[in-house]
């Protein structure tokens, strides 16, 4: 057990190792970038060092989390708790993937970017702070990190009109969404004198602050800012556009890492600030969770492009995670961390493959492009078969686990409808998951060599084989993924326990 | 001292840059109108930390440095949609398709 001081220099110093750690890096690897940017290889060569510096971060977490760091008093700016490691963790993953992921692509389609991996690694960091922030402060300014960087990479390809459009609609949507949540920042700083989630928590009971409009109102406008962020429905407008028209590796990453990312802000905020008043914010995100699943996974269906097509289904899978917020439990938490582990490995499985099939941002792949891949590439079309068939949750795979603890924690919590809901829209979904899948084995290729374009390189080929073994196995085998997850979710209970408990008296309140 | 109106404006300048964001569509206006709504932000920080400290304006200084730096992207997308489509008018660039 390590006692670390947040309030001293050193003590914050090492609760935020993984986060220093990765900005120096990302410095570094900027600093070099200026340099030595001329040749493919120097581009090749900044991806390997990215993957240095997030193997370097994870290190850092888990020597974090193996020695059971624990704040002395109350961790007021960032956390040292499992769920915090174990975001950490899937998001380092997942920029380590669209690593591995994106340096052939970027060869292939000559994007010559030195500030690439920097930007990602700095994207990271900001997710990380978000994973980990115990102020609203601190999640703003991660958010804001993690935004900024994001779109660049939208706007990363500088030839292609729709990069650029992506780019623009995504700043303007997220820069609205940040000016909501910081609104809601504001008020909430105004209602309880306080921006720490722990201290807000305290005093929302002795205050009787449960119906002051100010703080209803800050509450309402934080949803409406988490909800752009993590696409859910009414707030999704621009998901699909902006995930078509920024190149494929970074879809990927946005579709995963972000949403991980900003998912476990809102459930930080939630379950800490909030867990005692479950009461105002549970019927809002009960709504938003049945109507992204349903707008979500109806509109997918219309889809003909499978690059949109993958864009909905994320909405769609937003509202699967949303599910397990609603329960404010802890199997909600648990079955989140281990869903939203698979969803990465899933999604960014499917982007990938999407990658290694087009060309010039793969918006011109549609689902009968595919038709005959499995003659043509039998282990590519296996792979694109099981991303599918997990992301459906299909029995068997990880993602169906994944389904299986996201309904257990509804039900156990008391929302029969709301799972009712997710099966159904699970049913509705294999609608267009299977006929990718009906494509590519069941009907001829369109000519002779209508995929004699698609290469499998080996760095993306090896990766992708990795994810789908891990897809497989999992799904037969879950239980120590499953562990790690109900680790990951024990930072919430004692807390919400202790604060119902023993109130502090008011710090710097009004 | 005066916190009332003061909150009453800020909420005023936001509500106008929501509208405006929601009506126009020259994608520079737009992101005026963004800016218009961190600025009521910074207004209505300003204005609780009179009551509860020196935090707000200390926040006050981050917003301005965040804004700061979306400018510089921002604008560096706007030229660069600029450079293929000869216009900024989000109607000609199709936003919102869904």
């Amino acid at each position: 057990m390590l006692l670390l001081d947040l309030d001293r220099g050193w003590g914050l110093l090492r609760a935020m190792a993984p986060e220093t750690l990765l900005t120096l890096w990302a410095l570094a690897l900027l600093l070099d970038a200026a340099w030595h940017h001329r040749d493919s290889g120097a581009q090749r060569r900044a991806g390997w060092l990215a993957l240095a510096g997030l193997a370097l971060s994870a290190a850092a977490t888990v020597w974090l989390w193996a020695s059971g760091a624990a704040p002395a008093g109350l961790s007021t700016t960032i956390a040292l708790d499992r769920f915090r490691y174990a975001v950490d963790l899937i998001v380092l993953v997942a920029a380590a993937l669209a690593v591995l992921l994106s340096v052939e692509y970027l060869d292939r389609e000559q994007l010559r970017i030195p500030e690439y991996h920097a930007l990602l690694l700095l994207a990271t960091v900001g997710m990380m702070l978000l994973a980990g922030g115990e102020d609203l402060f601190v999640l703003f300014l991660g958010l804001e990190l993690m935004s900024v960087s994001v779109y660049v990479l939208a706007g990363l390809d500088r030839r292609s009109p729709a990069s650029a459009e992506a780019a623009l609609k995504y700043f303007l949507l997220g820069a609205f969404a940040s000016a909501f949540l910081l609104y809601g920042i504001a008020l909430l700083y105004g209602a309880t004198g306080s921006t720490k989630l722990q201290i807000i928590a305290r005093q929302i009971g002795p205050l009787g602050l449960l119906t002051h409009p100010m703080l209803l109102a800050g509450l309402a406008l934080l949803l409406i800012g988490f909800g752009f962020k993590i696409a859910a429905v009414p707030f999704h407008m621009w998901t699909p556009d902006v995930y078509d028209g920024a190149p494929t590796p970074v879809t990927g990453f946005m579709a995963t890492a972000v949403k991980a990312a900003a998912f476990a802000a809102l459930i930080r905020v939630l379950l800490e600030a909030f867990s005692d008043v479950h009461a105002l914010w549970g019927p809002v995100i009960w709504w938003l969770a049945a109507v992204t699943m349903v707008v979500g996974n109806l509109v997918a269906l219309a889809q003909r492009s499978v690059k949109r097509m993958l864009a909905y289904s994320s909405i769609a899978h937003a509202g699967y995670l949303l599910t397990a917020l609603v329960a404010d439990s802890m199997a909600g938490a648990a079955a989140f961390l281990f869903y939203l582990l698979f969803y990465t490995l899933m999604t960014m499985g499917a982007f990938a493959i999407l990658a290694l099939k087009g060309r010039g941002g793969e918006r011109d792949v549609m689902v009968d492009d595919l038709a005959g891949l499995g003659e043509a590439h039998p282990w590519l079309a296996l792979a694109m078969a099981v991303c599918m068939l997990s992301l459906l949750g299909f029995p068997g795979t990880a993602g169906f686990i994944g389904k299986w603890y996201v309904l257990v924690a509804a039900t156990g919590a008391g929302y029969p409808g709301l799972a009712a809901i997710l099966v159904v829209t699970s049913v509705i979904s294999a609608g267009y998951y299977l006929p990718v899948v009906m494509a590519m084995y069941m009907k001829p290729q369109a000519h002779e060599r209508a995929h004699a374009g698609v290469l499998v390189p080996r760095i993306a080929g090896a990766t992708l084989a990795v994810m789908v073994a891990a897809l497989l196995v999992f799904g037969v085998w879950p239980n120590r993924v499953l562990d790690a997850a109900r680790a990951g979710s024990h930072a919430f209970i004692p807390r919400a326990m202790t604060a119902a408990v023993t109130p502090l008296p008011p710090a710097g309140a009004p | 001292m005066l916190l009332g109106p003061s909150l009453a404006v800020s909420a005023i300048l936001f509500t106008l840059g929501v509208v405006g964001v929601l009506l126009r569509r020259n994608a520079i206006v737009i992101f005026m109108c963004i800016e218009l709504m961190l600025n009521a932000v910074n207004l209505t920080f300003i204005a609780l930390s009179q009551q509860l400290g020196l935090d707000g304006q200390v926040f006050v200084f981050f917003v301005m440095t965040v804004a700061a730096a979306e400018a510089a992207v921002g604008l560096a997308i706007v030229i660069a949609v600029y450079r293929h489509k000869d216009t900024v008018n989000l109607q000609r660039i199709n936003l919102l398709r869904g």
